[in-house]
């Protein structure tokens, strides 16, 4: 589930901007349906099993949501799939801060679920989770607070007609869960106009004298990508609105390995790429050489390593498969060899041409080349290194 | 135990809940060793019944050594140690916190001068069974009885079970008749034990028919109102009616041993699972939290745990703290506990105070979850068994600790001397100096040692002080070493202490605990500074080990795999230096040097030594190939990054000068070539200071600097063109480097060198060949010289006669003066 997320994103945000003010696209026409269309039944069910107390608005008990996360079977024999596999706990603590009035912030490398996750979140809680801000570079305050339809500003001067509500906004007249994506890539100023919304539980409208109080229900989800670099680090006054769950990595090589086939495989056919046999080798090579250098020491645990400075997460084990797969069907004999996949491991390890290369030459010397059949892979990185 | 009687005493031990009053019945005090809701129980239960004695489960050796648990220098966490008088290798402890109900009911009884006894089978009998001879006769049978319960009641996790039906609950406030909740377990004890037996532990039956003659004693002695605390496990068995005879008849003709018995200071960490000796838990903190909060503790903890780690610089908000309690106490009612336990409090921490990371939550755990706390013993506690260890060691070994200076000179080839280097050795790891190396006089052969032996009284004190760490001067300076070597953050640190431990003659598992600590630090280690500064000791070590016959394997590779990444990462730090600091990493490149050959020849020489075949992969030739290294294992990779030094322009001149000299001396650079290498460092275009330095590289330093120029002229030349090309202006600058250079060598060198250059340019010009050098200075021969010189070659052969000498040289002209 991890795989689609960038993909999933991006047509969230846009299914989300032209559905807000049309209202849900009709069912089976979009794309890509909302959480809480695909899942409908099994939300259904979970309400009705659920005898659990409920906060205000919410429509599940917590429990509820944690179960509709994490999968299990109800009593009438309805199956909740597991949405998110991963630490129970996790899911518990992220559900548990819902429930207070503490913002939700989920923090990990990209390729975690995080998106994944708070979308299901606000599904399950507020059966709605289109309430979306996309941060960027670029994301304005309105985005956040509110904007004004100039139209009827000019013509009828201020007043709530004029008034286009963000998703924030709505979501805390309503009582429902917010979402910010990509907290960190919006821009320091525009982040801080969460710090009143988040403490004081209000949006004030200075320009006609008002405000938006919070309804009970009302809370937020915040994604963040806590080893890009380049992004605005969160204030330490917004920071301590929000309590942190960490979304780990793929805890097992089986866990990534299979992740990173599916992805490979579905970006492989968007790509018109032919299907290459025999790629498991390489990609269960990619995915160790990724995860131990990632977690600094060896798969058998007897050898520490230095970790270079790149984030190695699983979606850039994914685009080095995927450049690795283009190269053998384009370049080489259709199969994917040690070779194709060199390069492009060299260039996601070594990121930071002095200290990475050292890094990465130590990995070589002391783990590649003595690794039983790992011959081919340690000269192909010998030729592209050199 | 047949069907019948278990039933029959279920059936009592339920009743027993019926009836209000100790009519009879000893009160049996089923508890969870060191869980701390039972201690408050008891406690309750204690004040609430008044008994006439209480008894403890424990070795009944520690009877006499129970009134000192009152004393005020006693602070706990303590442990009873019974060991074995012959052997203090063989010992058991009963750690006892201040939250064990143990120790709680001993400290009741104490204060109320109630007498109080204990109860178990007498350690001597355990210690005296062969197998298992340091394994506490421990309370968690074959069949956990509480997992059991656990599973009946739904939980997957025991220990929470636990938490929540009796710590938590009697936690809250004291029930109504204190005495309930350890009927109710007895109950359910009971019914385990109908169908689990003994839980699959036989040795149970026989330690129970020792609590029950004990508890039949104490009746008689006492009165009926005896109280006894043990684990609920035995609780069933204590009730039940069996007859003097039948547990005499157990306890018939078990073997036993001598043993003493001693209070010794323990820690919190100890108790913890995942050391040795532990108490089987894991968060001894948490649970001294939970006994020593008047009231709510989850509040209480979150305000510790955020004043932990704004000492620590984290900023942590009292919002936080509140926001943390509320998470907590929601996550409980989530999971439906019925208060927040350990896990909702640490992953409340963990989300709300540590910004969900595990960093400074780990410093959460280790100081706050299981806790630094060190308990204290009173000095009128017996003596540690390490002193006796150490006194029996002392006897055999011949070596009386006097208190005068003494010198002490060993051969390491003999047995007693070699024992006696590694007891003084383990004693310096333990830190108690009682020798300490010298420089030895005379022979300075690696079988030697030289010590000098100063006995202190406080010596004593450090040797109880070291008790800490074991019962035998080798287990303790094994412990010591281990948790040194965890501890250590320097890679230099450990370094020093594996160099200590070699002649220590540690045990493998602890040599091994250091060997991968120092993998560890090597592999993370950034600076390759470090890395090269490590290796000349490692290399050390390897011959340490060598004479003491030590497996060294794991030392090998440790040291193989450090010059591995001394090579991969020596090339990259040795450019943009400073003068200072290429002297420094000349000085490296020199050890790693020596180390790398020493290395080198300790694998060629052991055969079968592991190392030899990690470290040159049979892939080595194919791999290297597209490398500038030959394929000659580690010696060969050393000299490729050797020849990398040499050759890069970027690379600091001494240290270019010294890879050249030294790939020269190891015959990997044909003479031909290092004089290319050195034109090229000498040529015009160079900065006059970076020649002088690469000539100090080259020719400084070692002895045999001067020597080289002396026999190889075309190197003086070269270095003598190159000197009489500086322009003035520079001159004076390379001249201090050229001093430091030139005024290390002998005076003879320096002598010759000064006439060589005096001589001049000689005829042929700057390109001789070989041959005419080695004969003398000159091109010709100086008959009337060498004719001086026949009179002391004879002498010195002892030759008598005019008979021809092959021995003199290998030049005719010689030999022709010596038969004239």
């Amino acid at each position: 589930m991890t795989v689609s997320e960038s993909v999933r994103t991006a047509s969230t945000t846009t299914a989300s901007t032209i559905s807000a003010g049309a209202g849900d696209p009709a069912e089976g026409s979009a794309l890509r349906p909302h959480a809480e269309h695909a899942f409908a039944d099994e939300l259904t069910a979970l309400a009705a099993a659920d005898d659990r107390p409920r906060p205000a608005r919410w429509r599940l008990s917590p429990w509820g949501v944690a179960t509709y996360l994490l999968g299990g079977v109800l009593p009438d024999g309805t199956v909740i799939t597991p949405k998110y596999v991963g630490p129970r706990r996790l899911v518990e603590v992220a559900v548990s801060t819902l429930a207070t009035d503490r913002a939700l912030l989920l923090l990990g490398v990209p390729g975690t679920a995080k998106t994944w996750v708070s979308e299901h979140l606000a599904a399950a809680v507020s059966g709605d989770s289109t309430l979306l801000v996309q941060g960027t570079a670029g994301t304005p305050e309105e985005a956040v607070r509110y904007g004004w339809d100039y139209a009827r500003l000019l013509a009828h001067g201020p007043s709530r007609d004029a008034l286009v509500p963000s998703p924030v906004m709505r979501a805390m007249a309503d009582g429902m869960t917010a979402r910010v994506e990509e907290l960190t890539r919006i821009p320091a100023d525009v982040q801080d106009a969460l710090i009143t919304i988040l403490s004081e539980k209000t949006l004030p409208v200075p320009e006609l004298g008002q405000e938006v109080q919070a309804v009970r229900g009302f809370n937020l989800i915040a994604t963040a990508n806590d080893r890009d670099r380049g992004v605005n680090e969160l204030s330490s006054a917004l920071r301590r609105r929000f309590n942190t769950v960490v979304l780990p990595l793929p805890a097992t090589p089986e866990a990534e390995v299979d992740i990173v086939s599916r992805r490979v495989e579905q970006i492989g056919r968007s790509l018109d790429l032919p299907p290459t046999p025999d790629g498991m080798a390489e990609i269960r090579r990619v995915v160790t050489v990724f995860r131990e250098l990632r977690e600094g020491v060896t798969t058998d645990g007897r050898t520490k390593l230095k970790s270079p400075s790149g984030t190695l997460s699983t979606a850039e084990a994914i685009s080095v498969v995927t450049g690795g797969l283009a190269l053998a069907s384009h370049f080489g004999d259709g199969v994917l060899r040690p070779g194709d996949v060199a390069a492009g491991v060299l260039g996601a390890v070594v990121r930071d041409p002095a200290a990475d290369r050292v890094v990465w030459q130590e990995y070589l010397e002391a783990v590649v080349r003595e690794r039983d059949g790992w011959k081919d892979f340690y000269r192909a990185c010998r030729e592209v290194s050199a | 135990m047949t069907a019948r009687e278990t039933t029959a005493r279920a059936r009592r031990v339920g009743a027993g809940t019926d009836r209000p009053a100790a009519s009879g019945d000893p009160l049996l005090l089923g508890v969870r060793h060191h869980g701390p809701g039972s201690a408050r129980a008891v406690l309750a239960a204690l004040d609430h019944a008044r008994p006439s004695a209480v008894l403890v489960e424990g070795p009944p050796e520690a009877d006499t050594l129970l009134p000192l648990a009152a004393d005020e220098r006693m602070r706990p966490p303590v442990a009873l140690l019974v060991h074995a008088v012959d052997d203090p290798g063989r010992a058991a402890f009963w750690p006892m916190a201040a939250f064990s109900p143990e120790w709680v009911a001993i400290r009741w009884a104490l204060e109320h001068r109630v007498p109080v006894r204990f109860m178990d089978l007498p350690a001597a009998h355990g210690l005296a069974v062969p197998e298992q001879p340091e394994a506490r006769p421990d309370d968690a049978p074959a069949v956990d009885p509480i997992g059991v319960l656990a599973a009946a009641a739904g939980y997957d996790d025991a220990e929470r079970w636990w938490e929540d039906v009796v710590e938590h609950r009697t936690a809250d406030g004291a029930p109504a008749d204190p005495r309930a909740p350890f009927a109710a377990l007895a109950e359910a004890m009971g019914a385990l034990r109908e169908v689990h037996g003994d839980g699959g532990r036989p040795r149970d039956a026989v330690r129970e028919a020792a609590m029950r003659l004990r508890l039949r004693a104490a009746r008689k002695e006492f009165g009926d109102g005896v109280a006894v605390v043990c684990g609920a496990w035995h609780v069933p068995a204590l009730a039940a009616r069996t007859t003097i005879a039948a547990d005499k008849a157990l306890l018939k003709g078990i073997p036993k041993v001598r043993t003493e018995t001693t209070w010794v200071p323990w820690t919190h960490r100890r108790l913890a699972r995942h050391s040795g000796y532990g108490a089987g838990i894991e968060s001894p903190g948490w649970y001294g939290h939970l006994f020593d909060a008047r009231d709510r503790p989850l509040e209480r903890w979150m305000t510790k745990a955020a004043g932990l780690l704004r000492e620590e610089d984290h900023f942590v908000s009292s919002a936080d703290v509140i926001e943390a309690v509320r998470l907590a106490g929601t996550l409980a009612a989530m999971r439906g506990r019925p208060v927040a336990g350990l896990a909702e409090a640490t992953d409340a921490v963990r989300a709300v105070m540590c910004e969900g990371s595990d960093v400074p939550l780990a410093l959460v755990q280790d100081r706050l979850v299981v806790g630094e706390t060190l308990g204290e013993v009173p000095d009128s506690a017996p003596a540690v068994p390490l002193q006796r260890d150490l006194t029996r060691q002392q006897r055999t070994l011949r070596l009386r600790p006097v208190a005068e200076r003494r010198d002490l000179e060993l051969d390491l080839r003999k047995e007693t001397d070699a024992a006696r280097s590694r007891l003084l050795h383990r004693l310096r790891l333990l830190g108690v100096g009682w020798g300490e190396p010298v420089e030895g006089r005379g022979s300075t052969g690696t079988f030697r040692e030289s010590w000098r032996l100063h006995w202190r009284p406080e010596l004593f004190v450090r040797v109880a002080e070291a008790g800490v760490w074991g019962t035998t001067v080798l287990t303790a300076a094994s412990a010591r070493a281990e948790s040194e070597a965890v501890a250590a953050t320097t890679l230099a640190g450990v370094t020093a202490l594996a160099e200590r431990c070699l002649p220590a003659g540690l045990p493998a598992d602890a040599l091994s605990v250091v060997m991968s600590a120092l993998a560890d630090r090597a592999a993370l280690d950034a600076d390759v500074g470090h890395l090269a500064d490590a290796l000349p000791a490692l290399a050390r070590s390897l011959r340490y080990g060598d004479v003491r016959g030590t497996d060294t394997a794991a030392l090998a590779a440790v040291a193989v795999g450090l010059a591995e990444r001394v090579c991969v990462g020596l090339p990259p730090a040795c450019t943009g230096l400073d003068p200072d600091g290429a002297q420094e990493q000349r000085r490296r490149v020199d050890g790693v040097h020596s180390a790398i050959a020493l290395l080198a020849g300790a694998r060629a020489g052991g055969e079968a030594d592991p190392t030899d075949r990690d470290a040159p992969a049979p892939a080595d030739g194919a791999t290297d190939a597209p490398a500038d290294a030959p394929t000659d294992g580690l010696r060969g990779r050393w000299a490729g990054v050797l020849r990398k030094l040499a050759s890069r322009d970027t690379v600091a001149g001494v240290v270019r000068g010294r890879a050249t000299r030294l790939l020269l001396d190891d015959g990997h650079l044909p003479e031909e070539e290092a004089a290319r290498l050195m034109g090229l460092a000498l040529s015009p275009g160079a900065p006059p200071a970076d020649a002088a330095a690469w000539i100090e590289g080259f020719v400084g330093g070692a002895a045999g600097g001067g020597m080289l120029l002396v026999h190889d002229e075309r190197l003086l030349r070269l270095v003598d063109d190159w000197l009489t090309g500086i322009p003035p202006a520079s001159f004076t600058a390379v001249l201090p480097l050229l001093r430091r250079t030139f005024s290390t060598y002998d005076p003879g060198v320096r002598r010759t060198l000064g006439e060589l250059v005096r001589c001049g340019p000689q005829p042929g010009g700057a390109h001789r060949t070989a041959d005419a050098l080695t004969a003398g200075f000159g091109p010709g021969l100086d008959e009337r010289r060498a004719d001086a010189v026949v009179p002391v070659l004879r002498l010195l052969l002892g030759l008598g006669t005019e008979e021809r000498t092959t021995t003199t040289g290998s030049t005719p002209e010689k030999e022709r003066t010596a038969s004239r």
